[in-house]
């Protein structure tokens, strides 16, 4: 019987998460493509199995089977490691995210998470700084100065907003009193979700997501029209395709921290009370799915929807507004916990109001400083002032 | 054998080597992975110790963010290859020497003095069974017993963070 807790559960839990994520990868792409398709009035990939539902299984094996390429200029032995340093820190996250409350089998309490750990947050901040690797490292043995470019932006963009994305998290720490993703959701449950308490940290830190993955309108790291294909420039074959698959693995891990952190894990409105112990722990797991999906659902939508930043704007936005708000939203969360006894009306109205009010004051000396610019470029000349001439 | 013991060697083993290839590696790119490499065997070493969360500040501070930027600074500056003759000439051998002469007798003091007494082996592991430090204990005694110095650090950081924004801020001045 100890066995079977200690060994054998475990093993059967990570082989259901491992493969759930792989699915889920392929699952997305078709979804992607279909969602793009249906977005931009177009049917998108619908000829390899019902509505298009084996394209990615067609795709994997065109991957497969294709030449595995390693260019001569290539530095080899990175060249090769790199794939894997993205793809690897993208599945280990998973380990420590609940995917439902328990059920109980064979007389056991089984978690429907693979461990349950006390830092489980700070868990995830230090696999996901580690995926900034996989793209430096990639970009720099491709020897290629594409790549390198690509490689260069991502990492810049992945450091500046992985602060927002740490910072943002501390104020729903401090009302949980727990770093453990389980406790988190569980208290959430018994109070309000997290996303209404802190509603600017939660977009602070959705968009500070949104950078990690590297998906538009943040995906400077491989702009098409400037770097080729950025980092993977010169991956083919199977290579390419783990890099592929670690982006979309980053989006899943992604949503479903975000929906345990902030969205209320597997709860929603004592539904997930319902039934037996069996039933209510596969209703909560279903709950928890369905709350992923319609996150991930957004992330193609703001893909389709959302034109790409600029370099510098996207620096501006990261470290002039999303810092400042994710440090508000943790003084404003501190010091009304004190003050208010801990009332989650008050901290969830503190926050918005704080958010606004630095939202407002950042924005008016960002107008100062364009008004103070144009105008020296007026007294120097600035470059319409030459087709005034013109005209 | 517990497999605590397999764990210690294993994490000990890959952070000496880690080490080791990190001066003998020719290429600094190279010699940077694996310091990556033993910073995340010492945070498992860590873990052993029932020290999680000074393992996953080790990752997140050294690995995730440190190192990164010495990546990024190995990749622009584009160093080639360096030899060793090259890297460590005149007085910098001298005090390479006299350091390294120093730490190894520091290391072997150490080691001898913790293998003679026979309190050490016992008392630690006790410890690494009992106390598995959480977060909020770290945060009371950093906040009671060690708040001077946690303070010092934090007016350091400013200092530096400070340094580092007048150092790069430009005035906007007219061109001229």
């Amino acid at each position: 019987m100890n066995l079977l807790i200690d060994i054998v559960i475990p093993i059967v839990k990570m082989l259901i998460i491992v493969h759930m994520l792989i699915i889920g990868v392929m699952v997305m792409i078709w979804s992607e493509r279909r969602v793009s398709g249906w977005i931009q009035d177009r049917l998108g990939p619908n000829r390899v199995g019902p509505q298009g539902l084996l394209q990615p299984i067609a795709d994997g094996i065109k991957f497969l089977f294709k030449e595995d390429l390693i260019p001569n200029h290539v530095d080899k032995p990175l060249y090769v490691l790199a794939p894997a340093m993205l793809l690897v820190p993208a599945m280990i996250t998973v380990a420590v995210v609940p995917f439902g409350s328990s059920i109980e089998l064979f007389g056991e309490t089984i978690n429907l998470q693979i461990a349950d750990i006390n830092i489980g947050v700070l868990y995830i901040l230090a696999i996901t700084s580690l995926g900034v690797y996989g793209v430096v490292i990639g970009a720099w043995a491709s020897n290629n100065k594409y790549s390198l470019l690509g490689g260069l932006r991502s990492s810049a963009q992945m450091i500046s907003y992985e602060l927002t994305l740490g910072l943002s998290i501390i104020g729903v720490l401090m009302l949980s009193e727990s770093l453990s993703l389980r406790d988190i959701a569980i208290a959430q449950g018994e109070g309000v979700w997290n996303c209404f308490i802190h509603l600017p940290a939660f977009l602070a830190f959705t968009t500070a997501m949104y950078a990690e993955t590297n998906r538009l309108p943040f995906d400077l790291a491989e702009a098409e029209q400037e770097l080729v294909a950025g980092y993977h420039t010169e991956y083919s074959s199977m290579k390419f395709a783990m890099f592929f698959m670690a982006e979309y693995m980053n989006m899943i891990v992604g949503s479903a921290v975000t929906v345990t952190l902030f969205l209320g894990g597997w709860h929603f409105f004592g539904l997930e009370q319902i039934g037996g112990p069996v039933w209510s722990g596969i209703i909560s797991f279903a709950i928890f799915f369905i709350k992923t999906g319609i996150f991930l659902f957004v992330f193609i939508w703001v893909r389709w929807t959302l034109p790409r930043f600029r370099y510098d704007q996207l620096m501006n936005f990261g470290w002039k507004f999303l810092l400042p708000v994710a440090l508000t939203s943790i003084v404003v969360t501190g010091t009304l916990w004190i003050v208010t006894n801990g009332s989650q009306l008050w901290i969830g109205i503190g926050n918005v109001v704080a958010a606004f009010i630095v939202i407002s004051i950042v924005a008016g000396i960002f107008m100062v400083d364009n008004n103070k610019r144009a105008t020296i470029d007026n007294t120097v000349g600035s470059p319409l002032s030459g087709l005034d001439a013109i005209e | 054998m517990t497999a605590e013991h397999i764990l210690f060697f294993i994490f000990g083993g890959v952070s000496l080597i880690g080490a080791i290839s990190v001066i003998s590696f020719r290429h600094p790119i190279y010699s940077a992975l694996a310091l990556i490499v033993t910073f995340f065997a010492q945070a498992g070493l860590f873990v052993l110790l029932g020290a999680h969360f000074v393992a996953a500040v080790q990752v997140i501070v050294y690995a995730g963010a440190i190192m990164v930027l010495f990546l990024f600074v190995i990749m622009l500056l584009n160093l080639g290859t360096l030899s060793l003759k090259g890297a460590l000439s005149g007085k910098l051998k001298g005090f390479a020497i006299i350091l390294g002469i120093l730490l190894a007798i520091e290391g072997i003091y150490i080691a001898v003095t913790t293998l003679n007494n026979p309190n050490t082996a016992v008392a630690s592991s006790e410890v690494a069974a009992d106390t598995s430090y959480s977060i909020s204990e770290i945060g009371e005694l950093l906040f009671s017993d060690y708040l001077l110095p946690f303070e010092v650090t934090s007016l350091i950081l400013l200092a530096a963070l400070i340094g580092v924004i007048v150092l790069v801020k430009r005035e906007n001045q007219p061109e001229n």
